[in-house]
């Protein structure tokens, strides 16, 4: 075959297999958008859920997730941050690191419904937290602890090694190096990965199933220790086990989780490509 | 003298809380397998662990209980063939396009499409299977129920793309530019070189890609929980409903009892699945750091 012909067809089909993965996902919003849109409105966004969840709203499911969110970030953050710090900037190429890398991949690829699991074991069970905030945040905290350590390494590493040389060089020891010259150039990097985590914890379920979640609570969280409902364990519930849902609820349900975990992406995005141009070494 | 040494103090405190906290990570999955051994273990003391891998029956609530898991095994290696068949091509192919052919503002809008899609949450994409990709495949085939292993594979397919794309596109894009000036000044054309050239030498990125999306497809719990129709028997084609791993331990632990050996069994699945992605990922990271090299 004609050579110039091949790559014209080569080009087509790479080009149709990329808009095979690309417009499914614009297929995906619109169509949520457009059945959901009629669904939202104050009262379906703050009050509760009422006559066994065919009339009121999800307040308390959204409630619900952003505790989940706050409590895993602060659990997750500190110590993500930290050993990120370890692996950049204190360990050298030795068996301890390697071996820390090595866990931070296999952290990643746990499925999550194991994540679930060993929350049960060790915090509902174990611990004796209970089926509670403390327990799902806990949860979801170390499950994101690889997206977060990851993306502050990745923004550590760019901060150029003469920063670190001149510091020291002045006579800072190796914290205050690190405290004053490297972290605060690491901040936005650092806050993308933080927000990115935020995003995943929002959306998933698995890992709330059996640690946290409620299928119908008729009032909010008072503590830690109470359980909650979660927007992503929401749209499971009313999408396959309560019969009888209006259809505008349930994509109404999947629009707002959608629109809080893609405004958390965007928030993300928008950081690191302001980051990116503001960098000029 | 005394402030120095207040400070010394403080930072070797901070040092080593740093220190503790690149452990933890390692520290975390010894834990998270420590506590799946911990409330697994007990079931192999009733039954042996060929029967529990090979057994044929999975019926945890009969009298006497039967958890035979090969029905799940074989669910929820169906369901991952379906989707590696299909996202495999797609995705390299689409890797190929961005990283290679796309100008550069296609590109930038291609890849937020990618990270988009990364970014829906996996019970949103299990809501819209179920309800517009079910009733789709039921009608085309004319069968009695949408929920399939087909249904699962094209829905985990879709789901894996993020993981494949992107990094294969690294890997892609970390082939020296040498090769390509060279295969140009041989006369190749841009597609010979992409194809014959590129793609070969960023082939362990490529493996390494497949592997971690088929780690995806095999740990993803909510989305195929809600399209695989969850029928836990021995699946003979992708079009009768199958039931997952993940999708039996998401779907059984709330009407398990605390202890109990359905519970015991849910934990030891989880170490099935734990040991599985161990494997997958180890493997795929031996491959990332070969083509780094």
């Amino acid at each position: 075959m004609n050579p110039r012909l091949a790559q014209k067809i080569a080009f087509a089909v790479l080009l149709l297999a990329t808009l095979l993965v690309v417009l499914p996902v614009l297929v995906i919003l619109l169509i949520i958008v457009g059945k959901g849109a009629s669904a939202i409105s104050w009262d379906f966004l703050f009050s509760m859920p009422r006559d066994g969840m065919t009339a009121g709203g999800i307040f308390p499911a959204i409630l619900g997730t952003l505790y989940l969110v706050l409590g895993a970030i602060i659990f997750a953050v500190p110590l993500g941050v930290m050993a990120a710090v370890y692996l950049v900037e204190y360990s050298s190429d030795n068996w301890l690191s390697r071996l820390v890398k090595l866990s931070i991949v296999n952290l990643a690829g746990v499925p999550s419904v194991v994540y679930g699991l060993f929350g049960l074991g060790i915090f509902v069970t174990f611990f004796g937290f209970g089926a509670s905030i403390l327990s799902g945040s806990l949860t979801l905290g170390i499950m994101i602890l690889p997206v977060i350590i990851t993306s502050a390494r990745e923004a550590l590493e760019s901060v150029p090694r003469h920063f670190r040389t001149v510091s020291l060089s002045l006579g800072a020891s190796r914290w205050q190096t690190i405290r004053h010259s490297v972290l605060p150039h690491a901040l936005p990097g650092i806050l993308t990965g933080m927000i990115l985590g935020l995003g995943r914890v929002a959306g998933e379920t698995a890992p709330i199933l059996f640690t946290v979640a409620a299928f119908y609570l008729p009032r909010l969280p008072q503590s830690v220790f109470d359980q909650t409902m979660a927007l992503p364990y929401h749209l499971y519930v009313i999408s396959t086990q309560v019969p009888g849902i209006a259809e505008n609820v349930r994509y109404g349900t999947a629009l707002v989780l959608l629109t809080l975990v893609l405004l958390l992406n965007l928030a993300a995005i928008l950081i690191r490509s302001r980051f990116r141009k503001k960098k000029k070494w | 003298m005394k402030p120095i040494r207040v400070h010394k103090l403080k930072e070797w405190f901070i040092e080593k809380s740093i220190l503790l906290s690149g452990i933890f990570s390692v520290f975390f999955v010894m834990l998270i397998f420590l506590f799946l051994l911990r409330e697994g273990f007990s079931l192999f003391r009733g039954e042996s662990v060929l029967d529990f891998l090979f057994g044929k029956s999975w019926y945890p609530i009969s009298d006497p209980p039967r958890f035979g898991i090969l029905p799940l095994i074989l669910g929820s290696l169906l369901v991952t063939l379906g989707a590696a068949a299909i996202s495999v091509p797609i995705g390299i192919a689409a890797a190929l396009y961005i990283a290679e052919i796309a100008p550069r503002r296609l590109k930038e809008i291609l890849k937020a499409g990618i990270e988009l899609l990364a970014a829906i949450p996996s019970v949103v994409i299990g809501f819209i299977g179920m309800i517009t990709l079910g009733p789709w495949i039921k009608n085309l085939f004319n069968i009695p129920t949408g929920l399939t292993a087909l249904t699962g594979s094209v829905t985990l397919a879709f789901m894996a793309m993020p993981t494949i794309v992107s990094i294969a596109e690294d890997a892609i894009t970390a082939v020296p530019r040498q090769y390509r000036e060279a295969a140009t000044a041989m006369g190749a054309t841009k597609w010979q070189t992409t194809w014959r050239i590129v793609a070969r030498a960023a082939r362990p990125g490529m493996l390494a890609a497949v592997m971690l999306g088929i780690g995806r497809v095999i740990g993803e719990t909510m989305a195929v929980m809600m399209v695989t129709g969850n029928a836990a028997i021995i699946p003979r084609s992708f079009l009768q409903p199958v039931r997952t791993l993940t999708a039996t331990i998401a779907a059984e632990m709330g009407e398990s009892v605390q202890g109990g050996p359905h519970y015991a069994a849910l934990f030891a699945i989880g170490i099935v699945l734990f040991v599985i992605t161990f494997l997958i990922n180890g493997v795929a990271d031996l491959y990332l750091h070969r083509s780094r090299r």
